[in-house]
């Protein structure tokens, strides 16, 4: 594996909607690439096409018009079978609202993919249990999701993203429906991951803290790809547009990055 | 560069074996035990009907084996649309009829209770698919849910049928009627009463399932909850 091996490449991608009598398009020509092991975000007002850039790439649903590849794999090429091999083996999903299956455990959701994967029942346990120590929850195997705190199903769902190493790890909003210490524990948590493991992490978010951690920014408008910033330019980008001084972004100009997007 | 060959895909093939599944269904019921609870009763009244219709025609044509005139009297009285000279007591039109639109209500309702489920659990069927679950895994667990669920509704319903049919013609007609009764019939109608019971469960989540399969992930995670 080299390090400039391009995971998701996405050519001319346009997709429209129907919406009654309407086709939307809600993407307009998105054309980006993304390399091996990066941590990307993708920023962008609601409405703009973030979600369903982020779809695509995850192979949840096909572009009308223009290419997705995964690790050189045109996705729209793909059978059922093959999507779903996607899914398991490639991909590892996060959601804003966790969707942690209600009715297994916080282990049995984490070897549920595994137990997908033909992975035997033994081994998938023993890995479950390391996954779930590794994002700090140790001593909550046995718990059911409702007995679990938003960040702690959160770490649940990075568990189960990460069950069948996958080289992908999409994240829809982690932080959505988290509070700010909370939704800080999880940002650091991928960011680790992304270092330790070189899993790619590619995150739709409104989360200014995610832009800190984030080795690319792509920002997403109006279905186009607005802007791509590497990490080393960001800084300078956001001081554009808040105070002149050097910052971090945790002070003062997060309110002002915020009221940025906002308008 | 990695492309999925042929060779690959086969011992790559994605999977849940059938224990498991099993397991999730019964999962899937204790936790949703209110819900199931309702789909089995609906199933155990009307298999119960069919199996207390089906016993009470058995124990009547025990009483008519005996020959005795007075029990058929009695028969008639009671109820039974036959002669005098009658054998047997067969099953008037009327009566199947409604024995028909009992069973049909009844599946209608599990249609329903199951259509219900499904929607309940877009969510849960989009997460497994986003995780790699095959639509046929969906379909699985469904059609093992309802299975178990018509296993058990049928069997007390059809068991509940049974017993209430011979206690109401012992209290009725008294021991005679115990003793005259050929119990392999009984224990035929029961059978039947509950071999219908399973299959009308399992026709009722066929389409439901079906829904719930063809799902695609993105439309079912977009449903808020």
């Amino acid at each position: 594996m080299t390090d400039s091996r391009k995971i998701v490449r996405v050519t001319n991608v346009t997709k429209s909607f129907k919406l009654g009598k309407m086709d939307v398009l809600a993407l307009k020509g998105v054309n980006l690439e993304i390399e091996t092991g990066n941590y990307i975000s993708i920023m962008g007002p609601s409405g703009s096409g973030k979600s369903t850039l982020f779809n695509m790439i995850g192979g949840l649903d096909k572009p009308t018009t223009g290419k997705v590849f995964i690790d050189e794999v045109d996705i729209a090429q793909l059978d059922a079978y093959e999507l779903a091999w996607l899914r398991c083996r490639k991909i590892g999903y996060i959601f804003q609202t966790f969707n942690i299956i209600q009715v297994m455990t916080a282990l049995e959701n984490v070897t549920l993919p595994m137990t997908f994967a033909g992975i035997a029942d033994d081994i998938a346990v023993k890995k479950g249990i390391q996954l779930l120590e590794m994002v700090g929850l140790a001593d909550r195997f046995k718990h059911k999701p409702f007995e679990l705190s938003g960040g702690q199903q959160q770490r649940v769902a990075i568990a189960r993203a990460l069950a069948n190493d996958p080289a992908i790890i999409l994240a829809d909003e982690p932080t959505g429906n988290l509070d700010l210490n909370t939704g800080e524990e999880i940002i650091s948590l991928l960011k680790k991951l992304s270092l330790d493991r070189g899993v790619t992490i590619i995150s739709a978010t409104h989360d200014i803290k995610m832009l800190n951690v984030s080795d690319q920014v792509v920002w997403i408008r109006d279905g186009r790809v607005d802007k791509i910033e590497n990490r080393d330019e960001l800084s300078i980008s956001v001081g554009e547009i808040g105070t002149k001084t050097a910052m971090t972004l945790h002070n003062s100009s997060m309110q002002q990055a915020v009221n940025m997007m906002v308008s | 560069m990695y492309s999925p060959k042929k060779t690959e895909k086969i011992d790559r093939l994605i999977v849940l074996p059938f224990m498991k599944s099993v397991e999730i269904a019964i999962k899937s019921i204790r936790v949703r035990f209110f819900r199931s609870i309702i789909t089995i009763v609906s199933l155990v009244l009307a298999v119960s009907f069919l199996s207390f219709t089906n016993v009470c025609s058995d124990v009547a044509n025990g009483l008519l084996s005996t020959g005795d005139p007075v029990h058929c009297k009695a028969l008639i009285r009671y109820g039974y649309d036959i002669s005098l000279e009658a054998t047997s007591v067969g099953s008037c039109p009327k009566q199947q009829w409604i024995i028909v639109l009992s069973l049909l209500v009844c599946t209608v309702g599990i249609v329903n209770a199951q259509l219900m489920a499904v929607t309940e659990r877009f969510r849960e069927i989009g997460t497994m698919k986003c995780l790699g679950a095959l639509d046929s895994f969906i379909l699985k667990l469904f059609l093992l849910e309802a299975g178990i669920q018509g296993f058990i509704g049928s069997f007390i319903g059809a068991f509940a049928g049974g017993v209430f049919a011979i206690l109401n013609f012992s209290i009725r007609f008294g021991m005679i009627s115990l003793h005259t009764l050929s119990w392999s019939q009984v224990f035929q109608s029961v059978a039947v009463a509950s071999l219908t019971g399973c299959i009308l469960s399992l026709i009722g989540v066929m389409y439901p399932a079906l829904v719930a399969a063809r799902m695609q992930p993105v439309e079912a995670m977009r449903i808020e909850q």
